[in-house]
């Protein structure tokens, strides 16, 4: 809507308004606030352009020379003033994997119920949704403390306990940590899984139900195949802020530095999101450390990144294949 | 989501045990005499408080086709979904009276209801191919059922794209998506996916009304070779492919059974007005 | 046509094939049992995101009891020392729990991050909705799905290094880290929130209101004013909701940019201490099962209770203002 339609002076013809000199002066102050507001608006909105374009571009501008193959492929040296940052991507890319191969059957599990055997009106249901909608809302350093209060002192504890072991379970680990992220991302998978589910239009369920298959089968060989995108999305998508939380796992695995990569689930484990908080936050020389600051800095940046635009590639393609075929 | 299967509905009369006599009709001379292949008593259906079938009785006998007309609205595909139990998929409904497929209720407890959708198969108004391969789509149901032979799915899958003359069109690119062919064959693909499980009767919802006129003559042939190895109900709102496709003819109207006849008699000397006057085009 | 019950293939028929209806019944019982077990199984799935939320809510506030229950711990941290004194000292001779600090601290900055966030995300949203032609608003939503993108530990990291240098070469301030360089960031950190729920909002207003305000004569930004952010109104209130909830709740941007000093200072030049940094800085050294522990447990039992309540509000504004959609 420009503001020249309206700004163009009103034809004579039959115009309840009276017409006159008092019309067209409001008129004109009128457009002026319309383009005002606009511009205001557009300001904000490019504002914001600004503030990524300079977060980015601040990174990328004294990080990229420090990324290097060797920066990727090699340990920390010199009280982290030279070497790479190895150990803490292997660390990531662990703690990731484990969250995601607890996250996935759940998450996609409790959709799958939710979509297709629960009856929507039951009480369960509204209580899983409401439980679902809670856990999204629950901030990052609660579920550190929970982490911490539950699967370290409780579980890991009891397991120690019961298997006559000393402290092998109860202290902060890899498991625990990605369990913890597990939890956070929970919301997110069940979230587009149910969503990816429900997209399947519903002649496909009717029709595998009517060739006798099971409701398990119509799921297994029918839903699920076509919801893959969707749940990938979901997927995708908790893997990036696993990635990038650093709340939840300050007190259940993450170390600053380890001579070791972590080789079992028990293990503690450097991260990319940790490090750069130590780093930035406990160095002892801010100056020397900043080039290996900003390089860390920039891998955790493009990673997140690239997880998110396939996530969004993925979602886009899949709507417009949906659209195409509707 | 009203995909979710509800509890099957609860029949208003005792379940009839196994091995008993058949359902009610014409004077069977002795158990040897088969029921008939579909039949419903004093079947009714609630979408929740709404009666949307009124007391249906009728007997579909074996490898016949029988045409389901009616305005819109009136219940025909309702009464149709009955048979394999598809109106389970629906929320909120209620059923009373009996539903029989070869003499035994459906809405029996001990009814195992995948077992029944296999018996009675379904080819819906819209053709729904899987987006698979056209292989996949008619190999789907066998190998729910545990068919992993490759040697017997081709043959199989072979032969029931035959008898819904499709193998022709389709022979060489059975890796094809069937997203990939027009309305008419995806129509018979479906039907082929239906014939792979071996169902004795199968149950049409509009079969053609999506497709062209040439597409549509090519369903209706299919209808009549099929006839002589199944039991067709063809749901249909034109009357004309009524006319032409079936045997004996049942017209519903508001949820109630007005007239069910020979197609003959039906359309040339209907016994009620109500008939008379949709037939000719009065109302609907 | 057949004998037995409907559980069992019928006899044979035309076509039919024995392997057929060998498979059908054998295969029968073993694929009732694996559907049980199956369904089991994903329900028990759906039961893992219950147990998740109750779990929490328990063993957070399962490790806070101490504070209001236990005899011990009450003489050290009880309530009444939490709020007696203003000071926050838990680590010395004599252990200091006074909560004040940290609640201004944590007010002061998401007071900031709001000032910063809703202007700029609202009308960023109303130039998306109203007035941006569809290229420019198809080419900011990437931009923000970006800036939604950055882990808050970066921006915590940005924060830090650069916008506090910035922000005190800006205003002269003592203290380079403080509760205006974390409101700013946190402000950052919630803006995709605020601005991507009020262009749904916003978009969601059905056109015809638009229209009928236009075709009466209204300019753009009356009908902006008066007819279509009334109309959102109530998705407004819940972004803003929402990301007060999330600003609240920040951790990692505070602990690395407010400074954490845990003062009472009406100042938002001075270092500040929020609930969540508090929590995140001090649990790693604390000695299981003390009171200093309890109390952290208790912060974050209060955080938790916070956003609970100020999510639950939120939603309730969502489903208002979906069913008055939905009527409309």
């Amino acid at each position: 809507m420009s503001t020249r339609t309206l700004a163009a002076p009103a034809s004579g013809g039959g115009t309840a308004r009276a017409a006159g000199p008092t019309a067209l002066p409001r008129r004109r102050a009128g457009a002026g606030l319309d383009r005002a507001l606009a511009v205001l608006t557009g300001l904000a909105a490019l504002f914001i352009v600004g503030i990524v374009a300079v977060i980015v571009g601040n990174i990328v501008i004294f990080g990229w020379r420090t990324v290097t193959w060797e920066f990727l492929a090699a340990a920390p040296r010199q009280g982290m003033t030279a070497g790479g940052i190895f150990p803490a991507i292997f660390g990531t890319v662990a703690l990731v994997f484990l969250m995601i191969v607890a996250l996935v059957p759940l998450g996609v599990g409790a959709a799958v119920y939710l979509s297709e055997y629960a009856r929507p009106t039951s009480r369960f249901t509204q209580l899983v949704r409401f439980s679902v909608n809670n856990l999204a809302g629950v901030p990052s350093i609660v579920f550190g403390l929970f982490g911490l209060g539950f699967f370290v002192q409780f579980l890991g504890r009891g397991i120690d306990r019961g298997l006559g072991l000393d402290v092998v379970w109860g202290q902060p680990a890899l498991v625990w940590a990605a369990l913890t992220l597990a939890l956070l991302n929970l919301p997110v998978v069940i979230v587009t899984a149910e969503e990816a589910l429900s997209a399947v239009p519903r002649e496909m369920r009717e029709a595998s139900i009517a060739l006798g298959a099971t409701r398990w089968q119509t799921v297994r060989h029918v839903l699920l195949p076509q919801a893959l995108p969707g749940i990938l999305t979901g997927a995708i998508l908790s893997v990036s802020r696993g990635a990038g939380e650093v709340a939840p796992i300050l007190f259940t695995g993450a170390a600053y530095f380890l001579p070791y990569l972590p080789a079992s689930p028990t293990d503690q484990f450097m991260e990319l999101g940790y490090h750069i908080f130590v780093l930035a936050t406990q160095s002892p020389d801010v100056d020397a450390t900043k080039p290996l600051l900003y390089g860390t800095v920039l891998v955790l940046l493009l990673l997140t990144l690239l997880l998110n635009l396939t996530a969004i590639l993925i979602r886009s393609r899949m709507r417009a294949r949906l659209a195409g075929r509707r | 989501m009203e995909t979710a299967i509800v509890e099957p509905p609860r029949a208003a009369t005792a379940p009839i045990p196994e091995g008993a006599a058949p359902g009610p009709g014409p004077a069977a001379p002795a158990a040897a005499a088969r029921p008939p292949a579909l039949s419903t008593r004093d079947y009714r259906l609630f979408y929740g408080p709404r009666e949307a079938l009124k007391s249906v009785t009728l007997e579909i006998p074996e490898r016949t086709v029988v045409a389901i007309i009616g305005p819109s609205g009136c219940g025909k595909s309702t009464l149709l979904r009955s048979f394999n139990r598809m109106n389970d998929l629906i929320p909120g409904v209620r059923v009373e009276g009996e539903v029989r497929v070869a003499g035994l209720d459906v809405f029996a407890p001990e009814t195992d209801v995948v077992e029944l959708r296999r018996r009675v198969g379904m080819v819906f108004q819209r053709p729904n191919p899987f987006p698979k391969s056209i292989f996949d789509n008619v190999a789907f149901g066998l190998r729910m059922l545990g068919l992993g032979d490759r040697g017997e799915l081709e043959a199989r899958v072979e032969s029931c794209l035959r008898q819904a003359a499709l193998w022709d069109e389709v022979k060489d690119s059975l890796t094809r998506s069937a997203l990939q062919l027009s309305g008419g064959q995806q129509q018979r693909l479906c039907i082929a996916r239906c014939l792979a499980v071996e169902p004795e009767v199968i149950l049409m919802d509009e079969p053609a009304s999506a497709l062209d006129p040439t597409a549509t003559a090519r369903i209706e042939e299919l209808v009549q070779e099929l006839k002589a190895s199944y039991t067709i109900v063809a749901v249909t709102h034109n009357m004309q492919q009524a006319a032409r496709i079936s045997e004996r003819t049942a017209f519903l109207l508001s949820g109630r059974l007005v007239e069910y006849d020979t197609t003959n008699r039906m359309f040339t000397s209907p016994r009620e007005k109500l008939t008379e006057d949709y037939i000719t085009g009065r109302f609907g | 046509m057949s004998a037995g019950p409907l559980t069992e293939p019928g006899p044979a028929a035309p076509g039919h094939s024995a392997t057929l209806r060998r498979l059908r019944a054998s295969g029968r019982s073993a694929l009732r049992v694996r559907e049980a077990v199956i369904q089991g199984a994903l329900r028990a799935a759906a039961v893992a995101a219950v147990a998740g939320i109750v779990l929490i809510l328990v063993f957070v506030l399962r490790e806070a009891f101490p504070v209001l229950f236990d005899p011990e711990t009450r003489k050290e941290a009880g309530l009444h020392a939490l709020t007696a004194t203003a000071m926050w000292q838990p680590v010395g001779d004599v252990p200091k729990y006074g909560v004040l600090p940290l609640f201004v601290g944590t007010l002061k900055v998401a007071l900031v991050a709001m000032l910063f966030a809703v202007p700029l995300g609202v009308m960023a949203a109303v130039f998306t909705s109203e007035f941006a032609p569809y290229r420019l608003r198809e080419a900011l939503k990437p931009v923000v799905e970006v800036l939604a993108g950055i882990p808050s530990v970066v921006l915590g990291f940005f924060a830090l290094i650069v916008l506090a240098s910035w922000l005190q070469a800006l205003t002269g301030a003592v203290s380079r880290l403080n509760a205006l360089n974390a409101g700013v960031a946190v402000g950052i950190g919630v803006l995709p929130t605020i601005y991507s729920l009020c262009e749904d909002s916003l978009a969601a207003v059905p056109r015809s209101y638009r229209e009928a305000s236009l075709a009466l004569g209204a300019s753009p930004w009356q009908t902006a004013w008066f007819v279509t952010l009334p109309a959102a109104g109530v998705g407004v209130t819940a972004a803003i909701l929402l990301g007060l909830a999330r600003a609240i709740g920040e951790t990692m941007i505070v602990l690395m940019a407010s400074g954490n000093a845990a003062i009472v200072s009406p100042s938002l030049l001075d270092s500040a201490r929020t609930l969540s940094a508090t929590i995140a800085a001090e649990l790693a050294e604390v000695v299981v099962g003390s009171p200093h522990y309890s109390v952290l447990f208790f912060l974050g039992a209060i955080l938790f209770l916070v956003t609970f309540v100020i999510n639950a509000a939120a939603a309730v504004l969502v489903t208002r203002l979906r069913r008055k959609l939905r009527g409309a």
